[in-house]
């Protein structure tokens, strides 16, 4: 089984976010495996161990994203491609087309990927991936079962499961709940720079770079306001209603 | 000159925090107050490659340096001072000297189930006579047909109560006061272990004393040359030394850490206790003292890596970070005041804890004498 996993290194979600210039900063800044594709790594690997195969991750940016490809060959991934060429670089759209680029020089059965990145958090790229290479997808998936060629994707929703139904190839994206991530094993580690990771460019991928160029374009970036202090209501329960309805009303303004 | 860690060993540091941080550090205060050795987590360890790290993949380790090692041995001592010490015993004092002195067999037989984490390691070599005074040893080993017997007591043993092997020392020449070195399995006959001590600190790793009453072993357990054990187990110190100069490292970034996040929320007189001056020039003291010990270690490291002589950068760092440690500790519960003194907090374990590593694997008496010889004293 040919198994592809997309994969973007964001911050550590336990970073500090600090806005300069209009830019998030990253000097100083730990940079992990986006967690929702630390899922998709984990369930590539169990798939490996239960079909047999190849685990192939894929991945577009900065050659600093070679650390979150290290851990995932130290997982136990076999190999790995990075598209780092900056005229690869753009909005969702652009990495939709690049992945799709690098993804159509090879042969694969499923294509896993998190239904989100915790940075930008847009929930697009892989879904645009499928529509590129015109597969099926099932996103969010907290449940993956393969069996021969049919594949069966449990979703949460809204407290109940939905279950839903392919045939391969497919893309799903993995929810948190998925499975719970393995640490790399520290020989996993030292073996992890002895497998092959490949760098891709636009030439070699025969990509435009016009053709690709991101369709929207980032105005601004800044922190949210910080929080106020909160305020507990007093009184009996009539007038504590009274008071939160009023100030969801003026001060808030969130009903009309 | 380069003080960058390459990506190999960052990923290690990392992912050895990170399994620290969620398998070791919420229970460490637990193991504490009940003295409980941590099995399970080293079952955990062993599994992840930890539990042989340095040890090269053939012998059933991870093949990873000594740089490498003390950042694991860091991370771990952060999160429990005792797991670290339990975790560096096993790895510096017990597979180590098999792996430096074992025959291929040996290896083979000891060496590989102790560096996969199958089996728990242990060193003994202190007895009540005899501790930085080697010589003064009392236990013996005579060679009765094919088998070893060993005969004495070996005190403060690190692991012996839940190690499946042991490196020991005993005379083997009494008339020139010869020692050797054995592996002794502890289910041989007469191996015994008595009661664990009750110890101020470093409560999580199991210290107990070792009975050995007519011991026999296999004479092919003898580990390196007849009566030089000696010198062998003195170069196996060198690199305990630097891996517990490590361990001293991060149980003082774990006091450091407690003090300054709580110099940073503590509000006195209207404003963080972080903006005193008083405050302020303790933390940075505190700070530049854990770089410095830690550059220590790594230069020994490095060293070892290198394949050159360590010894007295491994006494220096040691010697150096071991009381710093002990310093760190006692600023932090300052900095946390009447806080600091209770059990709430990790620093008065951390305190607890440190004391010992200005003890053990050399005292820093014995660590200064090491120096000064080399300064041809």
């Amino acid at each position: 089984m040919n198994i592809l996993v997309c994969l973007k290194q964001t911050f550590d979600t336990e970073e500090r976010i600090v806005v300069e210039n209009g830019r998030v900063k990253e000097d100083g800044v730990k940079f992990i495996i986006n967690p929702y594709d630390e899922y998709a790594v984990e369930e590539a690997l169990r798939l490996k161990e239960e079909h047999g195969g190849e685990v192939t991750v894929v991945s577009v940016g900065p050659s600093r994203f070679e650390e979150a490809i290290r851990t995932a060959l130290a997982m136990g991934a076999d190999e790995a491609i990075l598209a780092d060429d900056p005229a690869l670089f753009g909005d969702e759209y652009t990495v939709a087309k690049v992945l799709a680029a690098i993804i159509r020089q090879r042969p694969f059965d499923i294509i896993l990927a998190g239904n989100q990145a915790v940075d930008d958090g847009s929930g697009q790229v892989a879904v645009r991936l499928a529509e590129e290479l015109g597969i099926p997808h099932i996103s969010t998936l907290t449940k993956l079962v393969v069996e021969g060629n049919q594949v069966t994707g449990y979703r949460d929703a809204e407290g109940d499961v939905e279950v839903v139904q392919a045939t391969l190839p497919v893309l799903v994206t993995a929810q948190q709940g998925l499975n719970e991530p393995r640490y790399p094993s520290l020989i996993g580690i030292r073996k992890a720079s002895k497998k092959p990771l490949t760098h891709v460019t636009a030439a070699d991928l025969g990509l435009n770079p016009e053709e690709i160029r991101p369709r929207t374009k980032v105005v601004d970036t800044f922190l949210p306001k910080p929080k106020q202090a909160g305020k507990i209501l007093q009184g009996d329960l009539q007038e504590q209603v009274r008071e939160l309805v009023q100030s969801l009303r003026t001060v808030d303004k969130v009903i009309g | 000159m380069d003080f960058d860690w390459t990506l190999e060993q960052r990923m290690i540091r990392d992912t050895v925090r990170e399994f620290a941080e969620a398998e070791i550090l919420p229970h460490a205060a637990e193991w504490d107050r009940t003295s409980q050795f941590p099995k399970e987590v080293f079952d955990k360890m062993g599994r992840l490659g930890l539990l042989g790290l340095p040890i090269p993949e053939r012998y059933g380790g991870a093949g990873a340096d000594m740089v490498s090692y003390c950042l694991a041995v860091e991370e771990i001592g952060r999160a429990c001072g005792g797991t670290g010490l339990s975790y560096e015993a096993h790895v510096s004092l017990a597979c180590m000297p098999i792996y430096l002195y074992g025959t291929e067999a040996q290896k083979q037989q000891y060496l590989v189930p102790l560096a996969s984490g199958k089996k728990l390691g242990s060193f003994a070599l202190t007895e009540p006579q005899a501790g930085s005074d080697a010589g003064g040893t009392r236990t013996t080993a005579r060679l009765e047909g094919d088998e070893w017997v060993i005969r004495g007591s070996k005190c403060f043993i690190t692991n012996g109560g839940y190690a499946q092997t042991v490196v020991l020392t005993a005379v083997t020449d009494p008339e020139r006061r010869g020692i050797s070195a054995f592996i002794v399995p502890t289910d041989a006959p007469g191996f015994r272990v008595g009661k664990a001590y009750e110890k101020m600190g470093m409560r999580a790793s199991n210290t107990v004393e070792l009975i050995l009453d007519d011991v026999r072993i296999p004479r092919d357990n003898l580990l390196g040359p007849l009566h030089a054990g000696f010198k062998q187990f003195l170069s196996t110190l060198d690199g305990g030394r630097v891996a517990i100069a490590a361990l001293a490292v991060g149980i003082a970034r774990s006091a450091f850490e407690t003090a300054l996040a709580y110099a940073k929320q503590r509000t006195q007189f209207g404003q963080t206790i972080s903006k005193f001056q008083a405050i302020q020039h303790k933390l940075a003291d505190m700070a530049l003292h854990i770089d410095l010990a830690r550059n220590a270690v790594m230069k020994a490291a490095w060293l070892h890596d290198q394949g050159r002589p360590f010894t007295l950068e491994a006494s220096f760092a040691k010697l150096f970070a071991s009381e710093m440690c002990t310093q760190i500790c006692l600023q932090a519960i300052q900095i946390l005041g009447g806080n600091g003194y209770l059990c709430d907090y990790p620093v008065e374990r951390n305190l607890r804890d440190a004391k010992l590593i200005e003890i053990g694997e050399g005292t820093s008496e014995v660590q200064r004498l090491i120096i000064a010889r080399h300064l041809g004293c």
